[in-house]
């Protein structure tokens, strides 16, 4: 049984990581994805509900073995105190976008349709452009972007995933493999 | 008591017990250099930074205690950068100090700034940078909690100038809280359990020990379990000596270059419980082709390293030693004597081909080695560097004592030997240290004689001087055509040279030589440096190509019977 396993399909993963709020520690974990080869799909960090501990999620494209060597590999970083996966079935994921639009009066009122929508919302007007906010999944990001190609997106800026367990289980509460 | 910074850090490092300090003086370190003389502690002025580290290494491998080394920013940092990673790559503990530019001055690209904490980042356990002089203390004491538990290794300390020179109220914090950094040392005794059911029923088992043996102080245990369960015993080039290489159990080394029959072993038996090794490319050659017929159990303190790049059946976390223990009273006595008769007969079939027996007038590495290892009773601790020498060390020097192998056995680091043996001897003034060398690695670090010399270390320096990189020429011969790119080297008259620091030297240059050599730098109490002049062109068997089955092996050429 010394054979590797047959490699599980890849996918997208959603791990969140609680660190300590050390300087460094954000390169730190950085440097650990790059020096280990793994593949990262966005990382965000921020604080968390405890004083002096960060939040981090990070999305990789990874197979289950490889899942459980990033998971085990964050650990052995001395201030990360805490890794979980989360999946899209049981944790509300969102993310944020911001997006420069051309919008000339012309055609303002159809970009307004869209973005009704989208439930998005436009918070910057200037004379030839928009400024719209956008909340959601990956996917709903994904295609009020496309939907506003065509108008011409002068400058986009995305947040990368961040994840909740939804209920009263926390990320927190929960180990990577549990 | 108020102190400033450099007071506070030999402060710290009195209270660790440190007894000897590796290092080279700078800008970035007066203050702390100022300080030294009024502290009980051996500081050992090396010649080169990148040697600083590899003596702090092999003081802490010899020892068992968290080595030290000392250095000022900048280039002192960046050589430093070697020593730390063949630290790294071997769990050996160690803590790096380094000086840094002033907090002002940082990231002004000062002179002799450079970001060390970031440059070691991936190369360490664990580093900081201390600009408050108040964080000092606290990050020593964390440093050397970090450096020596768990799966051990180097930790970088990086001081800016000002905070060596600030005072503060100095006051030893009591104890370490690490939230993220809990090292798991017992196993699981569910997992234990199953481990001994597995064991009690295999027909062909194989115990593979690696260098968590040694670091945990388990050889008793491992020698208990393998006598005990009747278990033949492979090792790591670094967990060589987990139990003594004379006890009829012992294989000796498995892997690229292990001999023929434990290989053979490792690819028939259906159990292998490895304990404290890491299943590298060194060691099962490709993974896919690795053990077919075994269910592996695999007892680490790193979780990490399970399932890393062989699928595991049984992963138990946990240090060697607490698991060795758990698991004796579980394990039956067991006769499997057609299993040990199998690996028997293919251990003598490969004595037939062994080295030694070849005629020949030139002098063989093979018997210089088997030399040393008679005139020593396989009870010195050898130093060896990397490449050829390190295999024909590995093969023939059978040690006895525990820990009596210094090598860089995941970074290969050429250059280690030398350095690593001044650590050594200065760890260990109760052993014989030799050095076995190829005369590629010796010049690497060969500047650290005048260490040698001005510590009136008495290290034994054996220089397999073949005029090439051995190894290198080796693999140009079996898979470059023998295109000898870039290969041979033109040395000086080593002992010559080691007569210039004033080192007692001889060079040999037939096998009639060796034995009286070997005595008489085992019989002196000084330094002695032996150069070898070996056959130009030997290579070490057996050998497996890169990517093949670790029982497919270039053999050793079949000799006529003595």
């Amino acid at each position: 049984m010394s054979l590797p396993p047959p490699d599980s399909t890849f996918s997208r993963r959603t791990l969140v990581v609680l660190m300590e709020d050390k300087p460094g520690v954000l390169s730190h974990v950085s440097n650990l994805f790059r020096r280990r080869n793994y593949n990262i799909e966005s990382l965000t960090v921020g604080h968390s509900e405890t004083q002096d501990i960060s939040r981090m999620t990070v999305v990789v494209h990874a197979n289950d073995a490889m899942l459980e060597q990033v998971a085990k590999q964050l650990y052995k970083l001395i201030n990360v105190t805490k890794v979980s996966e989360v999946n899209t079935d049981d944790a509300v994921m969102r993310e944020l976008a911001l997006i420069k639009v051309h919008a000339p009066s012309a055609q303002r009122a159809e970009i307004k349709q869209v973005v009704d929508i989208f439930r998005a919302q436009i918070i910057d007007v200037a004379l030839d452009s928009m400024v719209i906010e956008i909340t959601g999944d990956e996917s709903k990001v994904e295609s009020l972007i496309s939907i506003l190609k065509p108008f011409g997106i002068k400058e986009l800026t995305r947040t990368g995933r961040v994840a909740m367990i939804r209920g009263s289980l926390t990320a927190n509460g929960t180990r990577f493999g549990s | 008591m108020r102190l400033n910074g450099a007071q506070i850090l030999w402060e710290c490092l009195v209270r660790e017990g440190v007894d000897t300090v590796f290092g080279i003086t700078g800008g970035a370190v007066l203050p702390i250099y100022h300080e030294l003389p009024n502290y009980p502690i051996r500081h050992i002025t090396m010649r080169h930074e990148q040697a600083c580290a590899h003596a702090a290494d092999g003081y802490a491998r010899a020892t068992g205690k968290v080595g030290v080394c000392l250095a000022t920013s900048g280039p002192g940092a960046t050589n430093l950068v070697t020593g730390i990673a063949t630290a790294m790559m071997d769990s050996s503990p160690m803590v790096a100090i380094t000086g840094q530019v002033a907090t002002n001055a940082l990231g002004t690209d000062a002179f002799q700034e450079v970001d060390i904490t970031g440059i070691t980042m991936p190369i360490t356990k664990h580093n900081y940078l201390i600009t408050d002089v108040a964080d000092l203390a606290l990050a020593v004491r964390e440093a050397f909690h970090i450096a020596s538990t768990g799966h051990p290794g180097p930790v970088l300390i990086d001081i800016a100038k000002d905070a060596q020179t600030a005072e503060i109220e100095f006051e030893y914090p009591d104890y370490v809280s690490l939230p993220g950094y809990k090292p798991h040392t017992r196993g699981n005794p569910r997992q234990i359990k199953q481990a001994a059911d597995m064991i009690n029923t295999a027909q062909r088992p194989l115990i593979i020990a690696g260098r968590g043996v040694l670091v945990a102080g388990a050889q008793q245990e491992l020698c208990e379990l393998a006598t005990k369960a009747h278990i033949p015993v492979s090792t790591t080039l670094l967990g060589k000596s987990a139990i003594p290489e004379t006890h009829p159990l012992c294989l000796g080394m498995g892997g690229m270059h292990g001999e023929a029959f434990a290989n053979y072993a490792l690819q028939q038996c259906d159990l292998i419980f490895a304990v404290g090794m890491r299943f590298d490319d060194r060691y099962t050659s490709a993974a896919g082709t690795f053990a077919p017929n075994a269910k592996i159990v695999h007892v680490d303190i790193d979780p990490a390293e399970i399932a890393k790049r062989i699928r595991v059946d049984l992963p138990i976390v946990g240090d060697a030693k607490n698991v060795l223990r758990q698991l004796l009273p579980l394990v039956e006595e067991r006769d499997l004597a057609d299993w040990l008769g199998q690996i028997d007969s293919w251990r003598a079939e490969t004595r037939d081909r062994d080295a030694l027996w070849q005629e020949t007038d030139e002098v063989l590495p093979q018997y210089v080695v088997f030399n040393i290892w008679e005139a020593t009773r396989g009870e010195a601790l050898m130093v060896s560097d990397v490449g050829q020498n390190q295999m024909w060390e590995a093969q023939y020097y059978r040690h006895v004592r525990p820990g009596g192998l210094i090598s860089s056995g995941g970074l290969g680091t050429m250059g280690f030997a030398l350095p690593a043996a001044i650590g050594a001897a200065a760890g260990r003034p109760d052993c014989q240290v030799w050095v076995v060398v190829g005369d590629g690695g010796f010049q690497m670090t060969l500047q650290e004689l005048a260490t040698v010399m001005q510590e009136r270390l008495p290290i034994k320096i054996a220089i397999l001087n073949n005029g090439f990189l051995g190894m290198v020429r080796q693999w140009q011969e079996m898979f470059f055509q023998k295109n000898y790119s870039g290969s041979p080297l033109l040395g000086p008259d080593f002992a010559k040279l080691a007569e210039a620091y004033g080192i007692a030297a001889a060079t040999i240059e037939s096998k009639e030589g060796v034995a009286a050599a070997v005595k008489a730098a085992y019989d002196s109490d000084g330094p002695m440096v032996i150069d070898f002049r070996i056959e130009r062109e030997h290579n070490v068997f057996p050998i497996v190509p890169v990517g093949h089955p670790i029982d497919q092996m270039i053999r050793r050429p079949k000799q006529t019977q003595p």
